[in-house]
């Protein structure tokens, strides 16, 4: 097992911070409750897991102690003599009444979430994101009005990852780390670069099979479809670096293909953005190198910034090769 | 004429058929038929279960250290698929022959050969499935819910569409067998207001299966004509859409999930009243909430859909509906508690698999409940949260049930007695084993664990290495239920009364413990004082 000390801190850490709301970015050891999230939506689900788990404790607690009394003192070993009623209408009324009543109120809780989920109208970026077998693609579509030219990029595993996941690799996933934080398979060459205090709009889709894009911090998850293009919007208040992973079964590598959001303060978006867009405009040094299907190792960290999209939409078939990714 | 039912003697003139072959692979009795179903259900339990154990394995730690991703999703795609419709669907079809003829009075089901022919198609069936493990390019990987276009990558596809038609045709059959049974051949006083509850959700489940099985198969066809034959149903390019596909999979596929607890919940409400010597609770309510949930399944299929990019307005209608799904399940829970209340309860093996049941189905379904919210959802959605939901309504719902069922009535049909200790030393290592298996992978959601993933990151190893461990624990368990079940057939010496429970009523416990060969050759008198429900104000 891994060490002690610092375990039992973060199981501590975790069971405090279990109704606290803590916007844990990344998942925890031993934690126990979902993420309150970073977003101005986030919370939405949080609540609402929070208070649907308060609603069935306090049933569960009825109804398993009633069962419990029951297994008590109705033993026939205790010489209980078994009651001849079998039936009460007012009864069955009245345990049919409440639990209507208890779920009108959970039904009118989580319909203004969904409501406001749904509207995407007012943002002021727009960033689409590709799917493919297995890596993700983000391009910048428009920020502050002004549409973006030429910045997107594919996302893939970082090759620390990588080399550790592969059968067999006698690496240890435990040495995978960012500073403290272990990012082991939670890691991308190229995250997704996003400013705060910004509503986000996504388009998503894919170009292969079905993926889902999900990042726990933003409180959602959507799937993204070949064909479909999906819309979703966040609005991230606290910079940081923000982790998820692919949610739709989409083949060998679906456990491999996370996704990061890294939130950067206004300014220091723009001068990311502008530098992004000065690359774009110089001519491109060679052309995009789409991921070969053959055992090479993942060396996307030197590939340039702007791809032409048509290039990078190659998207490699299935291999089954000794190495993956 | 009608005889009394434990005077029928000269029942047993015609016994079993000498013949090996004959008896076995041509029967046309439901009991023995009812036996093939349950022994065929078991080795695909294991079978199953095997499955899931390479899961547990490759998953005890993070990183990846015995098999490739692409046989992990075979192994997560067929585990599903044998222990759906060949584990638990197959067990309830058994349990169905065995039970409900003797419980309305009848000589047998319906159509006795089809009845056969129903049985006999699985072990084809599910070998032609199976054998795609071995074949190049193995087996299906996609999941058991075989979404396009992943599915359609599969080289197995046609192997699999094929076998999952068989299953289809051999439940559909079954099906129309039990509704021409239980409407036709109810010997004369067994109103459907007198019948067991068991025999009620058979009727009703299997109204279920003839509605939906023809959509899975619908839904398959389309796949395999989209991958072999230039259509393009599920292919945006073509100008179809992949999200058709979900809804007319989980058309079939939210009913389907009511298939599987449906008559497990017709189970608990045979084995409750029995061990708390006191009638079922509102039988009425019960047998009208068995019909209210089935009705609802047909309207709530989106919710495993909530993430797809449905419409506004279609989450909230879904979102409602499926919410209302909890309150005929919930009164079917308290009118189970009402029925312990004021008995006078023992608490043998079959008892035992009975309160589990009530007490940990409900805690799959409180996890229902919160899935059904659909902002929650967007984060539990496709997450350990959902393993851990639907094997708690499965694992500790629907085979707890059926292993209920077993006890409670292997000594009728064998005619021996089971080993009391071993029942429930089987009963414990389960039942704290499991939940050692399943709790953790609702933290395991929370936190952001996605399913159908062979590795993790190391956040999520703890309540991983705990989960695998209940698993390897709670598999081997399920040995003890093989040796238990093995010595009550062949080697055990306690001889079984006709009435082997003390607080058992029902038609079924008037024959002689094993059930001869044939039994109600000619149509019982009933007495509403030996039935369960004969009195029908309840």
């Amino acid at each position: 097992m891994t060490s002690g000390g610092i375990r039992i801190k973060a199981w501590a850490a975790a069971a405090c911070a279990l109704w606290a709301g803590s916007a844990w970015a990344n998942p925890q050891p031993g934690q126990l409750n979902m993420t309150h999230g970073v977003t101005e939506w986030s919370p939405e689900p949080f609540f609402l897991n929070n208070v649907a788990l308060g609603v069935c404790t306090v049933i569960g607690v009825l109804v398993f102690g009633a069962m419990f009394v029951a297994m008590f003192r109705f033993r026939k070993s205790r010489g209980a003599v078994a009651e001849k009623w079998s039936h009460n209408t007012t009864l069955e009324v009245v345990w049919t009444t409440i639990p209507v009543i208890i779920l009108i109120v959970l039904a009118w809780m989580s319909t203004g979430g969904l409501v406001s989920f749904a509207d995407t109208t007012g943002s002021q970026m727009t960033i689409k994101v590709t799917g493919y077998q297995w890596k993700w693609r983000y391009d910048y579509v428009d920020y502050q009005g002004k549409a973006i030219d030429k910045v997107g990029f594919v996302s893939k595993l970082d090759e620390q990852s990588n080399d550790t996941r592969q059968l067999g690799s006698g690496l240890d996933p435990h040495a995978v780390k960012v500073g403290d934080e272990n990012t082991y398979l939670l890691n991308v060459d190229k995250p997704l670069v996003v400013p705060i205090d910004t509503k986000i709009r996504f388009v998503i889709t894919a170009d292969d099979v079905i993926h889902s894009w999900w990042v726990p911090a933003l409180g959602w998850k959507i799937d993204a479809i070949p064909g479909i293009v999906n819309a979703a919007w966040t609005n991230i208040k606290v910079p940081g670096t923000y982790r998820g992973q692919c949610a739709e079964l989409c083949g060998q590598d679906h456990g491999f293909m996370p996704i990061v959001v890294k939130a950067l303060p206004k300014a220091e978006f723009a001068q990311w953005l502008a530098q992004q867009e000065a690359a774009g405009k110089a001519p491109p040094a060679t052309p995009a190198t789409p991921a070969a299907p053959t055992p090479a190792p993942a060396s996307t960290a030197t590939a340039p910034t702007a791809t032409a999209p048509a290039a990078a939409q190659a998207a490699p078939v299935a291999t089954t090769s000794g190495k993956q990714g | 004429m009608a005889h009394a039912a434990t005077h029928d003697h000269h029942d047993e003139h015609h016994g079993a058929p000498s013949n090996f072959f004959t008896r076995w692979f041509m029967s046309t009795n439901h009991k023995d038929i009812g036996t093939l179903y349950l022994i065929f259900s078991l080795t695909a339990f294991f079978v199953g279960g095997s499955f899931a154990m390479v899961i547990r394995a490759e998953l005890f730690k993070p990183g990846l250290q015995l098999v490739q991703p692409y046989f992990f999703n075979e192994m997560t795609t067929m585990h599903a698929l044998v222990m759906i419709f060949g584990a638990i669907m197959p067990a309830f079809v058994g349990l169905g022959n065995w039970m409900i003829p003797l419980m309305i009075g009848a000589p047998d089901m319906a159509l006795p050969r089809m009845n056969n022919l129903s049985f006999w198609i699985l072990p084809f069936a599910f070998a032609l499935m199976l054998s795609t493990l071995f074949m190049p390019g193995g087996g299906p990987a996609g999941g058991w819910t075989m979404y396009p276009p992943l599915s359609l990558q599969s080289g197995s596809l046609a192997y699999v569409v094929f076998a999952i038609h068989l299953m289809g045709i051999s439940s559909i059959m079954g099906a129309i067998n039990i509704i021409a049974t239980i409407l036709n051949m109810r010997a004369p006083g067994m109103d459907l207001l007198k019948m067991p509850v068991f025999v009620w959700s058979w009727l009703i489940t299997a109204f279920l299966l003839i509605a939906v099985m023809p959509v899975l198969a619908g839904a398959v066809t389309m796949l395999l004509t989209d991958k072999y034959f230039g259509t393009s149903f599920f292919n945006a390019a073509g100008g179809g859409d992949p999200v058709l596909y979900q809804h007319i999979f989980w058309f079939f596929g939210h009913p389907e999930v009511y298939i599987m607890i449906l008559p497990a919940f017709g189970i608990i409400s045979e084995i409750v009243p029995t061990f708390a010597r006191k009638p079922i609770f509102g039988y009425k309510a019960m047998v009208f909430a068995i019909a209210a949930i089935a009705f609802l399944s047909f309207i709530v299929w989106a919710h495993h859909m909530f993430a797809v990019g449905l419409p506004l307005g279609a989450e909230i209608f879904f979102m409602y509906a499926t919410m209302l799904i909890s309150v005929p399940t919930g009164i079917k829970v308290f009118n189970w508690v009402s029925t312990m209340w004021g008995g006078s309860m023992t608490f043998e093996t079959p008892m035992l698999f009975a309160i589990a049941f009530i007490i940990l189905f409900t805690i799959g379904g409180f996890s229902g409940l919160m899935l059904a919210l659909v902002p929650a959802d967007f984060q539990y959605h496709d997450t350990y949260f959902v393993v851990a939901h639907f094997h708690y309504v499965l694992v500790t719902g629907a085979a707890f049930a059926i292993m209920g069922a077993t006890y409670y009535w292997l000594p009728k049909w064998t005619g021996h007695m089971y080993s009391e200790f071993w029942g429930k030393v089987h009963f414990w290592n389960s039942v704290v084993w499991v939940n050692v298996l399943f709790f953790p992978q609702h933290f395991l959601g929370l936190a952001g664990m996605p399913r159908r993933i062979p590795d993790y990151n190391v956040a999520f190893a703890d309540f991983n290495m705990v989960s695998s461990i209940g698993g390897f624990l709670f598999g081997a368990s399920q040995l003890i239920f093989l040796g238990v079940v093995i010595h009550c057939a062949f080697f055990s010496r306690k001889k079984a009364a006709d009435r082997v429970w003390e607080g058992a009523r029902g038609l079924e416990w008037t024959v002689p413990s094993p059930a001869p060969h044939h039994t109600f050759a000619l149509p019982p008198v009933i007495h509403d004082d030996e039935l369960a429900h004969g009195h029908v104000e309840d």
